[in-house]
């Protein structure tokens, strides 16, 4: 693969080849890929980019992958709405949001990682896929695994809610329900994924299923003119798709696809699960593990593997992490479902609380261009709202009951 | 002989606590301190433990009943 070297230590350096590997045998740090931008920049351009497929793999020439895309084939290239309506609610004049609601095929930016590390683990000639999640991972693993005739196992602590596992077993992957705790369940998997020669796509494929996460940052920078946000908002679990926002950008920038990147990089945890805010707030820079409590599940990650990282890109951008309490997160779902007709899941309702937050302290400049970035559809997680929204307006089938009770009157011999 | 890498927290009470040593001396496993960055308040290590499968996972057990933090080295695995 001439546009890939191989892969490189994140902290050491120390340099890899391109195969299924994630951690450091040195130094023990994360491993990730190593590109030729060199090699890059000979074939890159706007134009090409233009005239590819509506879809992610419209940044291969960007992406881990030695062939085509083969998996994931609609994901990505996700609709960047101008917020007119929510913008003016929270005092921002030219806001957008990057609506991966409405991701293919199972309604989260996960189908973007899995898309690209389906297809590098075919290319590896794996057989056999496999995750641990509760929640938008297993399901674009399961979804895309069936699409592209693989084996599939998905890992999650046996008292996860039946809903939850049925969004998964409708694709027929092999659902392994663990009893135990969470601590139990993830060390049983970090145990399997070095056994077994399966393509645990967040371990030993995480290089490669990272990368995936670039393409939000692509994305944004085309479908906004060729240029970089002056802020982005973006939700943090692991903190990866955080770290690769902000990787995508700047290497835009550094293949002359865009201008000078001044973009400011905001982070938004929940207050239940906040190790990477807290660090922030406190001046750390190390995370300290939690134990989550929130109705954000999607970022109720304790111990997180990108948190660091994360933290310090955020730093090095001049930005902020906030956190938000669960009435805040639930707030921001019907306020950004009030104003923009999107409905999206608790972490979407984390970005709009922080995004409005921010722009109350005056740390999002009201006049700048603000991206926020939401990360998956509210149908996953209807049970946050269910006891805030209105009920129906019960009537007996007569004109009288109907404009009695909603205080109507009908024009008609008026 | 197995390996396990795992990462390690300590919370501010246990900082002093000299818990790598103990389970050497208590568990028949190897410890091999490879990274840490540890302050007068917490810190972490990153840990390799080498020895009999069983043993690895009852020096891990030990560990907990420290009180200190035993991730995999991957950290949080379940998204």
């Amino acid at each position: 693969m001439a546009k890939i070297k191989g892969l490189i230590c994140r902290e050491c350096k120390k340099e890899y080849p391109a195969e299924p590997l994630h951690v450091c045998e040195f130094c023990f740090g994360p491993l990730e890929v190593n590109y030729n931008y060199d090699e890059i920049k000979k074939s890159i351009s706007r134009e090409k980019i233009s005239k590819g497929p509506a879809s992610l793999w419209r940044y291969i020439d960007l992406l881990p992958v030695a062939g085509e895309g083969s998996v994931g084939l609609h994901a990505g290239f996700t609709p960047m709405v101008q917020a007119r309506n929510l913008g003016a609610a929270i005092g921002l004049d030219e806001l957008y949001l990057k609506n991966d609601t409405v991701n293919h095929p199972t309604l989260s930016f996960k189908d973007r990682v899995v898309a690209v590390a389906l297809t590098r683990a075919k290319e590896f000639g794996f057989d056999t896929v496999a995750c641990a999640s509760t929640g938008n991972l297993a399901n674009a693993v399961s979804a895309q695994a069936a699409q592209a005739r693989l084996k599939c196992y998905v890992f999650i602590p046996s008292d996860l809610e039946s809903a939850k596992i049925l969004g998964n077993l409708i694709y027929k992957p092999t659902v392994v329900a663990v009893d135990g705790n969470y601590d139990d369940v993830n060390r049983l998997c970090s145990e399997i994924a070095s056994e077994y020669n399966w393509a645990f796509v967040n371990i030993n494929i995480r290089p490669y299923y990272a990368e995936g996460s670039k393409t939000l940052a692509y994305e944004t920078a085309e479908q906004l003119g060729w240029r970089s946000p002056d802020h982005v908002v973006v939700p943090i679990a692991s903190g990866s798709l955080l770290t690769k926002i902000w990787k995508g950008l700047k290497e835009m920038e550094m293949l002359g696809l865009i201008d000078n990147v001044k973009t400011v990089v905001n982070g938004a945890q929940p207050e239940g699960c906040s190790p990477v805010a807290m660090a922030y707030k406190e001046k750390r820079d190390f995370i300290k593990p939690v134990k989550p409590k929130t109705i954000a599940k999607s970022l109720a990650i304790g111990n997180p593997a990108d948190g660091y990282y994360a933290l310090k890109t955020v730093k090095e951008s001049g930005g902020a992490i906030e956190m938000v309490t669960d009435r805040e997160i639930v707030e921001g779902i019907k306020l950004l479902a009030e104003t923009e007709g999107i409905f999206a899941e608790t972490a979407g309702g984390v970005t709009v609380a922080v995004l409005r937050k921010l722009a109350k302290q005056g740390l999002i400049k009201k006049k700048g261009l603000a991206v926020a970035y939401i990360t998956g559809h509210g149908l996953k997680t209807q049970e946050a709202v269910a006891d805030s929204v209105d009920i129906p307006v019960r009537i007996e089938p007569n004109l009288t009951s109907f404009e009695k009770n909603l205080n109507m009157s009908s024009k008609k011999g008026k | 002989m197995a390996s396990m890498k795992v990462h390690i927290t300590f919370p501010e009470e246990k900082i002093k606590d000299p818990v790598i040593y103990q389970i050497g001396k208590e568990y028949n496993v190897i410890t091999n301190i490879r990274k840490a960055d540890v302050t007068e308040k917490t810190g972490w290590v990153d840990l390799e433990l080498t020895g009999d499968p069983k043993e690895i996972e009852r020096a891990v057990q030990g560990l907990k009943n420290k009180g200190v933090i035993v991730d995999p080295i991957e950290r949080n695995i379940i998204e």
